[in-house]
């Protein structure tokens, strides 16, 4: 028997990031989750870690990631609908309340708000007197994908990238355990690209922060370290575990080739995983509790650093409690029953994955390669060439289901009368009334003064290219809301228009 | 005469919601059947959207939502139609509506609720018979 040549924990790190992997640590088992209030969502946290949850993943609402207070008109109706609203500290305290932020790390959904949703997490830690260097965590922080699938951007391209280098840079000398971006492939998967587009998209996406932070002035081996990445888990099993192997191996030769990388741990690609909500199926739910399995499998197979596993009804509704912890007993029973944790990357030397790796490698290096020829990855995404690849992609496949080409159990084959039952999502219709009353108050309560003075700095140093972490941080301090700093960097970047067009 | 000329729908994308991928494959679905389709794209507020039905002369609005935001907003899209006086347009949604809120966006006068796991085809004949 013939033995790989690479090995794990060696670059160009195809095998897997660590010589040992889950033999020594086991993935973080992480599950997305936050809806309705603070409080509710605290609660949430607090049973997911009662049961054996070692990270904390945070979902705000539509209106926190695109800027607006739970007050604003235009949150009408999405007010703690797809995570939990927060406008201002008190609602950060609110969520952390008995929860040390030394203790647990938090891995934050949040783009193009994630600059003031990081100084409410810091403010909150002195608050509980934790060190900002004791704190691990991640935002995601990754706006280039919003302008291509996911849509929760707010300001131009351009100085958003800003906005992104700022919390890099800020960290790295303030909060050197965060991961500062968590480079995602996952949105433009769901939104139907397919695998080896998911690789080319996100390493293009994370080339794109790389060259920014750069011309920032920073050294690639004193960032490259902390982005981290994010992928989906589809159905195809061995074509996902390739996927991850050929995807570590690229981004590994691209930071020491292309960036001059020195230290390994920036050639480095760790990242989280979440099973592709898009594989669920309204029809016979219970079967996405099968789907979800084998995802998952291949994830841990092609060595994933951490894991959500979406509960049954997840792609309908806002898990149950029950289903939540379906989901995590998933992880566990692969982690703790099924053995496949003994032995680093044990697909490693088959003909079959090895020569998958390979044709998704040189399918994704294809596809960067024509990236490249549209002048890179921020104008491949302007001109709208990265969404139209995404929906083509995703047409495609809704015309093989449409025509029996792709058989799905429970949709188009092995169809049941039994019927759809999407529960409504658990949000108290007098959440919005309630938020509405919470934030008038604050807003008479704060120092009125304070709060504009706090905004005017903002302006300045938005006009400016100062670093705005520490002028965030102040604002939030003061109370400031999410909304009202928007409304200030909204005046002075503008806001991102799309095209249309498909 | 409207019969004349293909049928043409408005897909809208109502509120803050994100989610494109079912409402793209339903206007490139729908636009490779013949119709003419008018897409939104994200982030529309449901005066936009009744201004665009307008402007734009449609036989049908396809209303879509995965957020949750629906009923607040789909409610408005079609006060705002009854304020703007508009007759005579077929009205239809799509995406993660729960069982209960299909019953009543179906009194609100929306004419059906395309939900996950919908076909094109469903779509389009659910419009050709509607839209005669």
């Amino acid at each position: 028997m013939t033995e790989p040549q690479e090995k794990p924990g060696r670059f160009p790190f195809t095998r897997g990031i660590y010589p040992t992997m889950y033999r020594e640590r086991l993935w973080t088992m992480r599950q997305y989750a936050g809806f309705g209030t603070a409080a509710e969502t605290n609660r949430r946290y607090q049973y997911l870690l009662a049961h054996g949850q070692t990270g904390l993943s945070m979902a705000f609402d539509l209106p926190t990631q695109i800027g607006y207070d739970s007050d604003d008109p235009l949150a009408l109706g999405e007010v703690g609908r797809v995570g939990v609203a927060i406008s201002s500290l008190a609602d950060m305290e609110r969520v952390f309340k008995g929860i040390p932020l030394d203790q647990v790390s938090t891995s934050m959904t949040i783009n193009a708000t994630a600059p003031i949703l990081l100084a409410l997490y810091l403010v909150v830690a002195n608050q509980q007197g934790v060190p900002w260097s004791k704190l691990n965590g991640t935002v995601q922080n990754d706006i280039l994908k919003e302008y291509s699938a996911r849509g929760t951007y707010i300001f131009p391209p351009t100085p958003s990238l800003r906005l992104v280098a700022d919390i890099v840079e800020f960290c790295a000398k303030e909060v050197p355990g965060w991961n500062t971006i968590s480079v995602g492939g996952y949105h433009m998967r769901e939104a139907g690209c397919t695998a080896a587009q998911e690789i080319a998209f996100t390493l293009a996406d994370g080339i794109a922060y790389v060259q920014t932070c750069i011309e920032r002035g920073l050294a690639v081996d004193s960032f490259a370290p902390r982005i981290a990445f994010f992928f989906n888990c589809h159905s195809n099993f061995f074509e996902e575990v390739a996927k991850f192997r050929a995807a570590r191996r690229l981004w590994a030769h691209i930071l020491r080739e292309k960036f001059g990388a020195k230290n390994e741990r920036s050639m480095v690609l760790r990242f989280h995983t979440q099973t592709a909500g898009s594989t669920l199926t309204a029809q016979q739910p219970d079967n996405n509790i099968v789907r979800t399995t084998l995802e998952a499998l291949a994830a841990v197979l092609g060595g994933t650093q951490s894991l959500h596993t979406n509960g049954k009804d997840e792609g309908s509704v806002i898990p149950t409690e029950e289903s939540a912890l379906l989901a995590l007993r998933t992880q566990q029973i692969i982690a703790h029953e099924s053995g496949v944790t003994t032995e680093p990357d044990p697909l490693g030397g088959s003909y079959h994955v090895e020569s998958l790796t390979d044709r998704l490698e040189q399918q994704a290096r294809d596809q960067l390669h024509k990236i490249d020829n549209l002048g890179g990855m921020l104008k491949a995404i302007e001109s709208g060439y990265v969404r139209r690849e995404i929906y083509r992609a995703a047409s495609k496949h809704q015309q093989a289901v449409e025509a029996g080409e792709k058989i799905i159990v429970g949709v188009n084959e092995y169809v049941s009368d039994q019927p759809l039952k999407a529960k409504s999502q658990p949000v108290d219709p007098r959440l919005e009334p309630r938020r509405r009353r919470e934030l008038a108050a604050l807003r008479k309560k704060r120092n009125a003064g304070k709060v504009k003075q706090c905004l005017a700095t903002l302006e300045k140093a938005a006009n400016s290219s100062e670093n705005l972490m520490p002028v965030l941080v102040d604002c939030v301090k003061s109370h400031v809301t999410l909304g009202e700093i928007c409304r200030v960097l909204r005046t002075v970047f503008g806001e991102h228009r799309p095209s249309h067009s498909v | 005469m409207k019969s004349k000329r293909p049928l043409k729908v408005l897909i809208a994308k109502a509120g803050l919601d994100g989610h494109e991928r079912g409402a793209l494959v339903v206007a490139m679905g729908l636009r490779e059947a013949g119709l003419e389709v008018v897409y939104t794209g994200i982030r529309n507020t449901p005066e936009q959207i009744v201004a665009s039905a307008i402007q734009e002369n449609v036989d049908a609005i396809g209303l879509s939502s995965l957020s949750g935001g629906h009923m607040a907003q789909f409610q408005r899209v079609i006060e705002v139609l009854i304020q703007e006086k508009v007759k005579g347009v077929l009205v239809f949604a799509g995406g993660i509506i729960p069982d209960e809120d299909v019953k009543r966006l179906r009194k609100l006068g929306i004419k059906a609720v395309f939900g996950p796991g919908s076909s094109i085809a469903s779509i389009l004949a659910f419009l050709r018979k509607n839209l005669k």
